[in-house]
């Protein structure tokens, strides 16, 4: 019998929105089901309904049923009896979850005992016992921190303890794991399938990340514009996807095992939940549309195999066949001319010799005084040669946004040598400061903060012009909107007005204006939606290849830098761990934290994602102001653990620089028992070639 | 477009809405007023002193004779424009300095931030009192100067912790890249996004000039006559407020009348501004 019932549950926030559009699934005992699709599609308001933590002006209909029993409409007190004892909700954020006055051991204890009559000392150990469950080092002492304490996985991880505290039926998990880094989501996952195993527990798990639901889920929900749109086991929706969406967001994803060629987009934007169009909601972004999709909605209907699709054509698309990139009108990139000359035959762009940025830690309200330093970057050497992509790449914290910044800077560095085009930054004038800035741009992370919202877009696109002494700027202007494809009728509207996507295009644009050689990107892409995020990442190819660009590129999504990047260089704690040519980088990579990330990146494979072994990092990163002495890396070293106590020596006392391991002519790895293997299976595409 | 939205918000809150009237009546009153009434505030009718108002004199009449009806609206005037004109200076310079200071930190900010603190510890009043009437001869607009220079420390401090957060935005780094100079910067990206604060502030910086005008005014620090504002007219009035009613009531009416409803503007403002900040 299923735990969670829900049938046609609509939400309907004031002002016509309609978050929620006929909801309707089961979740049975011990099943993962993975609810995903594009922000705003309504995954988590129908998570909140379920849980009755909607705000007060939304109207909810329909029915959830727990047990068999009606939660919509329950009085407040009984619903709070249910809520964190059958049901638990895990949430993005977990610092807003726990309050910052009580320590963490408390909070557990307080959930146990909320729903549990217990003595207190029993609730404290039994909130031990959950920590240690999660998987928190000393959790006898770690239960009397507080929560901001914590890192955000061991946050995390808290918070599942606390959700799993009273043995729940159902778990909702929404983006459990979005705001971690790889190594600290695979942690993560690994500690929900534990808690998992352990109550037995049904779980509904919210993302975007499709990787992560391949791994996890037994059944797929796909959500569009409020509907479902797709439901059905995790192989049907991966391998066989009958309705056209599902095929699209599954053909938009870059993927870390390598597969060639330019993505594929879906057009458009999803359609504002106030004003919805007539028929399928997808409609204005399908290519497989006719004219019968407009008449009316298609219902979410059986379909073979225990499936249920919402679309007219679905019986003619498993007639055939097809796939994503069938169905879905494929982009021609250019190729680009400047790779043909081999590397070492082009000038260098950019290259950084043991660059270092320390920051003082400062203690003290009043008088503030050092006591200590920040080694955010710690001497890291690169090199980008013209037309090439040079991706950095590590978690959160390691330096890649102090280095972006100490390039475009054009500032002296604290030590080292930072040369752009040719030219020291240590060496400039103001003048030949602010000529080289025409050679040198950047597009920021978050698209709406890196554009003025009291500016309209040709303005924002005509500043860098004007700062340059440029006086035709309106034809100029014009001239790059259409080049990052947006319409040049749009440049008298405002940022605002603009989505996600088209606003990081005006930033492209903004950037591409002076006709740089270099361009900087930091996370171009991270802040879209994977359907949107494909076609930006279409345009940056493009345009390095049309305009001949070089690219240094910072993200954190590995696949993303595998579609992209040309060369890859991983940092861990402000040192360069590992670089190379991508392919020498990720087919065999040689330092054993590469190997862990690479490892930890869920692929939106299910058969893979089964099969798979991952590299678990033990803990987090330490803090770059007291990194470990020798290897950095080595508190959390898979290889270090393995390694007899002479052999540690070594790790211990000696930093290791990033030495060219022997048989490869672009590959080098800062580790002192670098040893090249293979973590991710090459697709089918790759061994073909 | 946004301003289409602020203004929409603003008139859908009731007590905006009845500001907002009040004190364009106020406003039609001072200007459009004087045209009406049969005497020019300069006029002295030697047969009614002190008389009560009447159907010749609406609102009554002074010691010498003025009309109070024409004498009121045009200190009603006065007023207004000193409001006015103090709140431009006062947000204008609170701006500049407070922007100024967070953007450029290190000295810079030290030195405009301790002037504010320097200013924020005289005694405003005391000073006004004593400097202002040996500008006895110069312009009033001296004085509206003074007010201007005791109003805008705080403002500028708080213009100056939002600057700290601006500074801080990709779009004033991405400006910074592409080599725009920094004062520039300044007047591009910062200062125009913290409009709404400075328009609240504006708005209320009138009222409370308005105020200032007539404390200082009423302790004979302000206006000179022959000149006169609210305040001198409240001064003269309270004199024999109980005998003669009609030379205090009409003035200290208006004055309070005027501070209200632009105070029930700036809060209609604040909240159609910025929803966030709930009152
Ligand atoms: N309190 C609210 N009042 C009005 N509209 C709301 C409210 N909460 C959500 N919405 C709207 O409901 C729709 C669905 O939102 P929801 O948060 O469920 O999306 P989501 O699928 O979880 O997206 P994401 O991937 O960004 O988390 C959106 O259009 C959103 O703007
Ligand atoms: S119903 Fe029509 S428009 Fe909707 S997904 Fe199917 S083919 Fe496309
Ligand atoms: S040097 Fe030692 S500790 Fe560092 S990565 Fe290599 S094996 Fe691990
Ligand atoms: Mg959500």
């Amino acid at each position: 019998m299923s735990i969670l019932e829900v049938t046609d549950l609509t939400v309907t926030f004031p002002g016509g929105i309609q978050a929620v559009r006929g909801v309707s699934y089961e979740v049975e005992r011990g099943e993962v089901l993975g609810i995903v699709g594009e922000s705003g599609s309504g995954k988590s308001v129908t998570s909140l309904a379920i849980m009755g933590l909607l705000p007060r002006n939304a109207v909810v209909s329909g029915s959830v049923k727990l047990h068999g029993r009606e939660l919509l409409g329950m009085d407040e007190d009984e619903l709070i009896k249910v809520r964190g004892k059958a049901i638990s909700m895990i949430f993005q954020d977990p610092l807003s979850a726990f309050t910052p006055v009580y320590t963490i051991g408390d909070q557990v204890a307080e959930a146990v005992r909320v729903h549990q009559k217990m003595a207190k000392d029993k609730a404290a150990k039994r909130a031990v016992e959950l920590l240690d469950l999660v998987g928190i080092p000393n959790p006898h002492l770690r239960a009397k921190a507080f929560p901001h304490e914590f890192s955000g996985g061991m946050r995390q991880r808290a918070m599942i303890a606390m959700a799993i505290a009273n043995d729940p039926d159902l778990l909702i998990c929404d983006e459990p794991t979005t705001a971690l880094d790889v190594t600290i989501q695979a942690q993560v996952l690994e500690v929900l399938k534990t808690a998992q195993q352990e109550t037995g527990a049904g779980i509904v798990m919210i993302t975007h990340d499709l990787g992560v639901i391949a791994g996890m889920a037994d059944r797929v929900l796909v959500m569009y514009a409020g509907r479902p749109v797709e439901q059905g086991s995790v192989d049907d929706i991966y391998y066989r996807p009958r309705m056209p969406y599902t095929m699209g967001l599954l053909a938009s994803i870059p993927r870390v095992d390598g597969e060639e060629g330019p993505l594929v987009p879906i057009e458009g934007n999803p359609p504002s939940p106030s004003a919805l169009p007539p028929g399928c909601p997808f409609a204005p972004r399908c290519p497989m549309k006719v004219d019968m999709c407009d008449d009316e909605e298609p219902p979410l209907t059986p379909f073979a195999g225990g499936r249920q699709v919402a679309c007219i054509r679905s019986h003619e698309i498993e007639h055939k066949g097809l796939t994503g990139a069938d169905v879905f009108p494929v982009p021609v990139i250019p190729p680009s001319d400047v790779v043909r000359v081999p590397r070492a035959e082009r000038s260098t762009v950019l290259q950084l010799d043991g660059m270092i940025r320390h920051y003082p830690l400062m203690k003290g309200a009043v008088f503030k005084r050092r006591v200590g330093t920040v080694y955010a970057v710690d001497g890291i050497s690169f090199d980008v040669a013209e037309g090439e992509t040079l991706a950095l790449v590590g978690e959160s914290g390691c330096g890649k946004t102090t280095t972006l910044q100490q390039i475009m800077q054009l500032e002296p560095p604290q030590g080292g040598r930072v040369v752009v085009l040719g030219k020291d930054s240590a060496k400039l004038d103001k003048d030949a400061r602010k000529a080289l800035r025409r050679d040198l741009q950047i597009v920021f992370q978050d698209p709406m903060a890196a554009l003025d919202p009291r500016m309209p877009v040709s303005d924002i696109i005509a500043e860098p012009l004007r700062a340059h002494g440029r006086k035709d700027v309106r034809a100029r202007v014009a001239e790059l909107l259409e080049l990052v494809g947006l319409s040049p009728e749009h440049a008298e509207r405002y940022p605002q007005q603009f989505s996600g996507g088209q606003r990081q295009r005006i930033g492209i644009a903004r950037a591409l204006a002076l006709e740089p050689k270099l361009l900087v990107l930091d996370e171009p892409v991270s802040a879209l939606d994977v359907s949107i995020q494909a076609g930006v990442i279409n345009l940056l190819e493009e345009l390095k290849n049309t305009l001949g660009l070089s690219y240094l590129f910072v993200a954190h999504d590995l696949a993303v830098v595998r579609h992209l990047a040309d060369r890859v260089a991983v940092m861990y704690l402000g040192r360069i761990a590992e670089i190379g040519t991508v392919e020498n980088v990720y087919d065999h990579p040689a330092h054993p934290y590469t190997q862990a990330l690479l490892s930890a990146i869920p692929l939106p494979d299910p058969e893979m994602e089964r099969t798979r072994k991952r590299i678990l990092l033990e803990g987090d990163l330490p803090s770059p102001a007291d990194p470990p002495s020798g290897c950095r890396f080595r508190t959390r070293c898979p290889k270090f653990a393995q390694l007899s106590e002479a052999d540690r020596r070594i790790c211990v006392d000696e930093e290791p620089s990033v030495a060219r391991l022997a048989n490869a002519v672009d590959h080098g790895a800062a580790c002192h028992y670098a040893e090249e293997i293979e973590v991710i299976t090459a697709s089918d595409d790759q061994e073909e070639k | 477009m946004r301003s289409k939205v602020v203004l929409r918000r603003l008139f859908r809150n009731k007590q905006a809405r009845y500001g907002t009237v009040a004190l364009i009546l106020l406003i039609l009153l001072a200007y459009i007023g004087p045209y009406i009434g049969p005497y020019d505030w300069t006029d002295k009718d030697f047969l009614a002193f002190m008389s009560a108002p009447d159907g010749d004199h609406w609102w009554g009449t002074g010691a010498i004779g003025q009309d109070m009806y024409a004498v009121t609206l045009r200190g009603m005037q006065k007023s207004i424009i000193i409001g006015l004109l103090v709140a431009l200076i006062a947000t204008g310079l609170a701006a500049v300095v407070g922007a100024f200071a967070g953007y450029f930190g290190g000295w810079v900010d030290k030195v405009l931030m301790w002037g504010v603190d320097l200013l924020l510890v005289l005694p405003s009043f005391l000073i006004i009192a004593i400097i202002s009437p040996r500008l006895k001869g110069g312009t009033w607009l001296w004085f509206v100067v003074l007010l201007a220079a005791f109003t805008w420390m705080i403002t500028s401090r708080v213009v100056r912790s939002m600057t700290l957060s601006l500074r801080e935005r990709e779009y004033v780094l991405a400006a910074v890249y592409m080599g725009i100079p920094r004062w520039k910067i300044i007047f591009r990206h910062v200062v125009p996004n913290l409009s709404s604060l400075l328009i609240i502030d504006a708005t209320l910086n009138v009222s409370g000039a308005i105020i200032g005008e007539a404390a200082l005014s009423f302790f004979g620090f302000g206006i000179q006559p022959p000149d006169v504002s609210l305040g001198t007219l409240i001064a003269e009035g309270s004199r024999n407020a109980t005998g003669y009613p009609w030379l205090f009531a009409f003035p200290a009416g208006l004055l309070v009348l005027l501070v209200l409803s632009i105070n029930l503007i700036g809060d209609g403002l604040r909240d159609a501004l910025d929803p966030g900040s709930n009152s």
